[in-house]
């Protein structure tokens, strides 16, 4: 099978004054066409840092890709010239941003932004692009698109911000899309219409949807796969149906018990992960996770372990003890 | 066993003026915060207060402890009148009522230590002084989980999750029976969040205290709440026991909000059917008249748009305000 998109061994560090934040320490998977992608993990474990180096869009300096390769329609992404890159990006890989708030331009019009990538990357002349915002304005269920394509950010409201980002996002028809935490900063009843939105336009368009979230809930409305993060590091991969069912590595299972459902009986207590996790700057020797593991033993401390196949299709986990792990449970 | 309020909140109001001009200020409207509000938290209770950005939560919670002075309403603490005390009444209940709020970063002063953040309540209200109040720091920090040797390091030196333990200590610190958890866990990551909230569940059970947990994390409110009231708008559309709501929620925006909600399961996932509110929230300075939620509503019929719904006990403990509540029960 071949993948629209192969990142391989991805290392991005910021080198401050303080001393090189280990970002992201090796990061490889591949993702296919028409997939959805679920990358989940806390603040800091790197997930926003990988998807933001896909597109090449680490500030520089401090950041800097150390090492990797990002295959995407055949050609490394790492290897193109400043020129190359500005085509693919908006056009074939097209990013929406988690603060819809911050991440509009607020003295140009709605309309005015989504026509300036019409403009560039599809060649449409200004009356060409005005039609097609307004239609793509409509698309993502913005009321009267025809008037509030004049609008400036301010008139919009936060859910209405970041349908048109998503508008913008998708106005040349990318085959990926990326979307990093783009519900967060807004109500769980405009979340529902967003991933809605989503959804719908995934199926109708067919484009790949990594969409970066710390919302273990969203994944699973949503993803078809998995990529759990920990301190740089993928630490679990699967499908959605398996890493829910059956999670293997001690972080996944802990996140996953640290939420409270909806659905939850009575009297139910949280599972709590204990302590913080670890310095970016100051990484440990072994598994980043291992300080806070209740499973964790020498091995765990000494050497990180690599990611391998846990049992089930696609199912990959970087830990020790896994096998151990689940039996005990069992 | 929970048959005292603690606390009665009767039609509470709050009004946000809205000015206008440069040089003259005309008073040209009012932000409807929070629109005639009645609930009550019984000793021992959580009492969850949920609702979107906008919806007024935060300001009933401000209001009910009088950080905000009240547009209307009455709040009875302990059958004392809150809002016709003065001030140095108003000193001695705030001993009694306190709040965690939900930034952990700038509602603590950098410049202080925590142990100073920590005694700030002992010595306002001089509930202790000496070594009795080092005792009482070092006690308060071992509670909530912190190391006391920490007593003399600055805010900055702490994670998001142990500085929103501090703001707990000081909440404790002059042994209140209500605590306002104003969105506590909201900036905290998931796994963090675990921490505080089992913290305080634990606390409440040896403390014997009393929580409104204002939040909009509903399967979290829902995970630590005895009752919850849903807030739209300015107004509770709905109050009943947190199994109650979740199982049988009568107001359609309750039942739009359960369903929005993202369970952590791909098969829950599947299966269930959502409902899924057209819109935003209209504008608290001009709400709709009739019920605020006719705009988004998908029953709404005439009668919503001409008539305001009453907040009624429509079946034992469980409150709703909504025209057509008798259909919801029925079906």
């Amino acid at each position: 099978m071949d993948y629209l998109l192969e990142i391989k061994g991805l290392k991005t560090r910021f080198y401050t004054d303080e001393g090189v934040v280990h970002a992201v320490n090796g990061v490889s998977y591949g993702l296919e066409e028409g997939e959805i992608l679920g990358v989940v993990g806390e603040s800091g474990c790197g997930k926003s840092v990988h998807a933001l180096s896909i597109l090449r869009l680490i500030p520089d300096p401090p950041g800097k890709i150390d090492s990797g390769e990002i295959w995407f329609d055949g050609r490394d992404l790492l290897k193109l010239s400043g020129n190359e890159i500005r085509h693919v990006r908006g056009k074939q890989i097209a990013m929406v941003f988690q603060d819809p708030m911050t991440s509009l331009n607020p003295v140009f019009t709605v309309g005015f932004q989504i026509m300036e990538a019409l403009t560039y990357h599809q060649g449409m002349d200004k009356y060409q692009a005005r039609d097609r915002a307004i239609e793509l304005l409509t698309m993502v269920g913005i009321p009267e698109a025809n008037q509030r394509v004049d609008d400036y950010p301010h008139q919009f409201s936060g859910g209405m911000r970041q349908r048109a980002m998503i508008a913008m996002a998708l106005s040349c028809t990318p085959q990926l899309l990326i979307a990093d935490e783009p519900t967060t900063a807004l109500d769980v009843t405009i979340q529902a219409q967003i991933i809605d939105l989503v959804k719908r336009l995934q199926q109708n368009l067919g484009m790949a949807v990594m969409w970066i979230t710390h919302d273990l809930g969203v994944v699973a409305e949503l993803a078809n796969k998995i990529n759990v993060m920990y301190a740089g590091y993928i630490v679990e991969r699967g499908r959605v149906k398996d890493i829910f069912k059956r999670p293997r590595h001690p972080y996944t299972r802990g996140l996953l018990g640290s939420l409270p459902r909806l659905d939850e009986a009575p009297g139910t207590k949280l599972v709590s992960i204990p302590g913080l996790p670890p310095d970016l700057i100051d990484l440990p020797r072994g598994c980043p996770f291992a300080a806070r593991c209740l499973y964790a033993v020498e091995k765990c401390v000494a050497d990180m372990p690599p990611l391998e196949a846990a049992g089930e299709r696609e199912h990959i986990v970087a830990c020790w003890r896994w096998e151990e792990i689940i039996e005990g449970a069992a | 066993m929970m048959t005292t309020p603690l606390v009665q909140v009767r039609n509470l109001k709050k009004y946000f003026p809205i000015h206008k001009g440069t040089f003259i200020q005309r008073h040209v409207g009012n932000i409807k915060a929070v629109d005639g509000v009645s609930f009550d938290i019984y000793r021992g209770e959580t009492l969850g207060l949920v609702g979107e950005t906008g919806s007024g939560k935060t300001t009933v919670g401000r209001t009910l402890l009088r950080l905000y002075e009240p547009t209307g309403g009455q709040v009875i603490f302990d059958e004392m009148d809150v809002f016709s005390l003065n001030e140095s009444e108003m000193r001695k209940i705030r001993l009694r009522m306190q709040i965690i709020f939900q930034d952990p970063y700038s509602s603590l002063n950098p410049r202080m230590t925590v142990g100073s953040i920590v005694a700030a309540p002992l010595e306002v209200h001089r509930v202790v002084s000496g070594k009795a109040k080092r005792e009482r720091i070092d006690e308060l920090l071992h509670i909530v989980g912190l190391n006391p040797e920490f007593v003399n390091r600055y805010p900055h030196e702490f994670s998001g999750g142990q500085r929103q333990r501090i703001g707990i200590a000081r909440a404790l610190a002059a042994n209140p029976d209500l605590v306002v958890c104003d969105e506590p866990i909201s900036s905290l990551d998931v796994s963090i969040q675990a921490q505080v909230v089992n913290l305080l569940e634990e606390l409440q059970q040896k403390l014997g205290l009393t929580y409104l947990f204002i939040a909009h994390d509903l399967s979290m409110v829902r995970h630590i709440s005895d009752r919850m009231a849903v807030m739209y708008l300015g107004k509770i559309v709905e109050l009943a026991d947190r199994d109650e709501i979740y199982l049988r929620p009568l107001h359609p925006y309750t039942q739009a909000l359960m369903s929005a909600v993202p369970v952590p399961d791909p098969e829950v996932a599947e299966k269930r059917h959502r409902m899924i509110l057209e819109g935003d929230l209209p504008s608290p300075a001009n709400p709709p008249v009739g019920c605020n939620f006719n705009t988004r509503c998908p029953f709404a019929e005439e009668i919503c748009f001409q008539q305001e719904p009453e907040f009624v006990e429509v079946q034992a403990g469980h409150w709703a305000a909504c025209h057509l509540v008798d259909q919801f029960i029925r079906s």
